[in-house]
């Protein structure tokens, strides 16, 4: 057996930071079987238990193996309707790849980089999922059309009902679409996954922001839905709440990746959203989003472009390979700071005051807690970009006072279910800003229950 | 796609546009917005409505940038790409006996909608209108069918008072009083509105229309320091009371952008050249 796994071929970090194209290329079909054959096949896998949609991993890989893509393609499609937008995204390495058993001496089986390649020779192939229907009739009202949306929508369709999506943005997918940046998920990528749900008739409707132009309790008055889900995400930028946060030149995450990645401002004047970074730019947090925000700004053409980060490098919460590619690109790492104050003139911000932090004891995340110190550096600085989180988007709560929200703003579920009978939710609404595979996960998981709840009631 | 069914022109650089639109016009009340995108291409621009009936909603735009120039071009039967709404909150109808209300420019527009509910329920509504010149001036004669007083002004006195609106309201307030007030219009006239208003002890909600992309909470190009909190215009607003608002700070946030406005009317200029 092969000890190490097959690294994919990646643009080099010179190419790729003067273009918006995918960093990853992407396995050949002789990597890809060469990599499946390295799979134990266990008798009792640790790794589907750790997919939180619990694809049936060793099954797709075995059929890789035997040249058999159509198969292992189903055999994903199953339980994730979203496999080359999992494979890209998903972090492997704290699931499935993370629980596979050759970690113990040797590299995991990068089953990501498996799934990737199905999933892109699937689109390639034009295979369609394999899909019992049994005709139920009820109508399933959606709201948001991201990942949590996209899985719940998938595996209500495969049990019968008719499934609709609205979603409040021109575009589908929801942060798929306007949060990670191309270089990581080509938007290509989106639409054609996209499409396969489509093709599975469920019914999308953009520009409808539920809560606004038609309230819950208009889906069941007006239009007759049976059972709602609100997959609304995690949309509301998180503030640092310091002096200058609200200068020109000061964006939250969100603001900026969504001029380029939903509005493609990077082909502006071409296409009519502006964005402009300087020269200098700071990004605060250590998150995947943060990287996101980093590297792109690299690829609009910023040159001293930094990480500003309140922990230690061991601390950083965005994957390794994220890590490292924004390494490689260029983006330094200024570590244990934490911003304390921007100043400019005339509402312009031109430095960011931050403070030395020094690590004391473990926290409760078992990370080792930042503490204030005496000392303070300045940086200057054209741009500033925060990216310390997202919190649950809150246009559903507050139209509608019967629906249980806790202090974080986050949707409060028992059983899938709020506290509107019938209206249940699951993805970053219900758990805070998570990942694309655990809304996939809840998504999947409400849609068992409300199909319980239909078939009971 | 969302298909224009009434246009009309309200002076040189002002439309008033109808467009279907039933998702959006089911829920409309005062206050409430709406974001379009003109074509595939095009950036998310926020406007008010400003009338609607159960299908249709209507907005008034002034051609000053590109996208509402962009806008001016359709016409009835033309369709524009997406168009979403209502956003925002509903505008608070606050009881007053009586009510000053001030236009500035374009501002007519999103006033309306809140004049009619203030007339409805009752109030006595004193308009003071103001625009560069007269042919900048819109929707008088709807506005003299809900108000109890029309003041006019025009900057160069082509019509009603010469001067700004707040110099006549600094005469205007010396012998007449309001239960409450509401400036709608530029940044730099709501600002100094309010601090007019405040010497006399007069409240003042504003209206206010920042750079947005999305329109659901989720950008934050929208903020606005109100004292010492941070809100969204899209979400918490597009209505705040005037006097905390740091209005200098919105002026700056408004003009971030200004150079990129004008690569794109050049780039419209020069492919227009070419044709």
């Amino acid at each position: 057996m092969i000890k190490n796994k097959i690294k994919m071929n990646e643009q080099s970090p010179k190419e790729r930071t003067t273009n918006f194209k995918e960093v990853a290329l992407g396995y050949t079909k002789q990597q890809a079987i060469e990599e499946a054959k390295r799979c134990l096949q266990c008798d009792s896998p640790k790794c589907v238990s750790a997919c939180p949609v619990e694809i049936d991993i060793p099954k797709f890989i075995q059929q890789l193996t035997n040249n058999q893509f159509k198969a292992a393609y189903n055999t994903i499609e199953q339980d994730n309707i979203l496999p080359s937008i999992c494979g890209r995204v998903c972090p492997q390495e704290k699931q499935c790849e993370g629980a596979c058993v050759l970690n113990a001496k040797f590299d995991s089986v990068s089953i990501g980089a498996l799934e990737h390649f199905i999933g892109d020779f699937a689109l390639k192939e034009n295979y369609s999922p394999s899909h019992k229907i049994t005709p139920v009739h009820h109508k399933i009202a959606i709201v948001g059309s991201g990942p949590a949306g996209l899985s719940n929508a998938t595996t209500l369709t495969k049990l019968g009902y008719d499934v609709t999506i609205y979603e409040a943005l021109h575009r589908f997918g929801g942060v798929l679409n306007y949060g990670i940046p191309e270089f990581r998920l080509p938007n290509d990528i989106i639409n054609q996954e996209i499409n396969k749900v489509k093709a599975l008739n469920v019914k999308f409707e953009k520009n409808v922001v539920i809560g606004k132009s038609i309230t819950i309790d208009q889906l069941f008055t007006d239009h007759d839905y049976k059972a709602v889900f609100i997959g609304s995400g995690a949309g509301l930028p998180r503030r640092l709440n310091i002096k200058g946060e609200n200068y020109g030149g000061v964006l939250y995450a969100n603001e900026f990746l969504t001029r380029v990645n939903l509005m493609d401002a990077a082909n502006f004047p071409t296409t009519k959203t502006p964005i402009k970074t300087g020269d200098d730019v700071a990004v605060v947090g250590g998150g995947n989003v943060a990287m996101d925000a980093a590297r792109t700004a690299k690829r609009l053409g910023a040159k001293n472009i930094f990480i500003i980060y309140r922990r230690d490098e061991t601390s950083l919460p965005a994957r390794v390979e994220e890590i490292k590619h924004a390494k490689e690109e260029g983006i330094e790492f200024r570590l244990t700071l934490n911003p304390v104050a921007f100043n400019g003139e005339n509402y312009r911000v031109s430095t960011v005051v931050c403070q030395k932090m020094r690590l004391g004891e473990k926290d409760a995340s078992g990370r080792r807690r930042p503490l204030p110190t005496d000392t303070y550096k300045t940086f200057k600085i054209d741009t500033c970009i925060i990216a310390i989180g997202q919190r649950p988007n809150p246009i559903l709560s507050r139209a509608n006072d019967q629906l249980k929200t806790d202090e974080y703003g986050r949707v409060v579920v028992n059983n899938h279910e709020t506290s509107i009978p019938n209206v249940f939710a699951g993805g970053d609404i219900v758990s805070g800003a998570a990942t694309v595979i655990h809304a996939m996960g809840a998504g999947k998981k409400a849609a068992y229950a409300m199909d319980q709840k239909i078939k009971s009631s | 796609m969302y298909k224009i069914v009434s246009k009309t022109t309200l002076n040189n650089t002002t439309d008033k546009m109808e467009i279907y639109a039933p998702f959006v016009a089911k829920n409309a009340k005062p206050g409430h917005f709406i974001i379009l995108r003109v074509d595939k291409a095009g950036e998310r621009i926020p406007l008010t409505i400003t009338e609607h009936t159960d299908e249709t909603v209507t907005i008034i735009y002034q051609k000053l940038g590109y996208t509402t120039s962009q806008l001016g071009q359709k016409i009835v039967g033309d369709t524009v790409e997406d168009f979403v709404g209502p956003l925002g909150q509903e505008v608070e109808i606050k009881e007053a006996s009586t009510l000053l209300a001030v236009a500035g420019g374009v501002g007519a527009a999103p006033l309306y909608p809140q004049l009619q509910a203030y007339h409805a329920q009752g109030t006595k509504v004193d308009l003071v209108i103001g625009a560069k010149q007269q042919r900048y001036l819109i929707l008088l004669d709807d506005y003299k069918s809900i108000c109890n007083k029309v003041y006019v002004c025009t900057d160069d006195g082509s019509q009603g008072t010469k001067g700004f609106v707040t110099d006549f309201l600094k005469q205007h307030l010396k012998n007449h009083t309001y239960d409450h007030s509401i400036a709608i219009g530029p940044l730099i006239m709501m600002k100094h509105v309010v601090s007019l208003h405040k010497t006399f002890n007069l409240s003042t909600d504003v209206s206010l229309n920042p750079i947005m992309i999305d329109g659901t909470g989720m950008c934050g190009n929208c903020r606005v320091s109100i004292g010492d909190k941070t809100y969204f215009a899209c979400i918490d607003g597009p209505d705040f009371p005037g006097e905390k608002i740091n209005f200098d700070e919105l002026i700056s946030r408004q003009s971030f952008y200004t150079e990129e406005e004008h690569m794109c009317q050049l780039e419209e200029l020069v492919s227009n050249d070419k044709k």
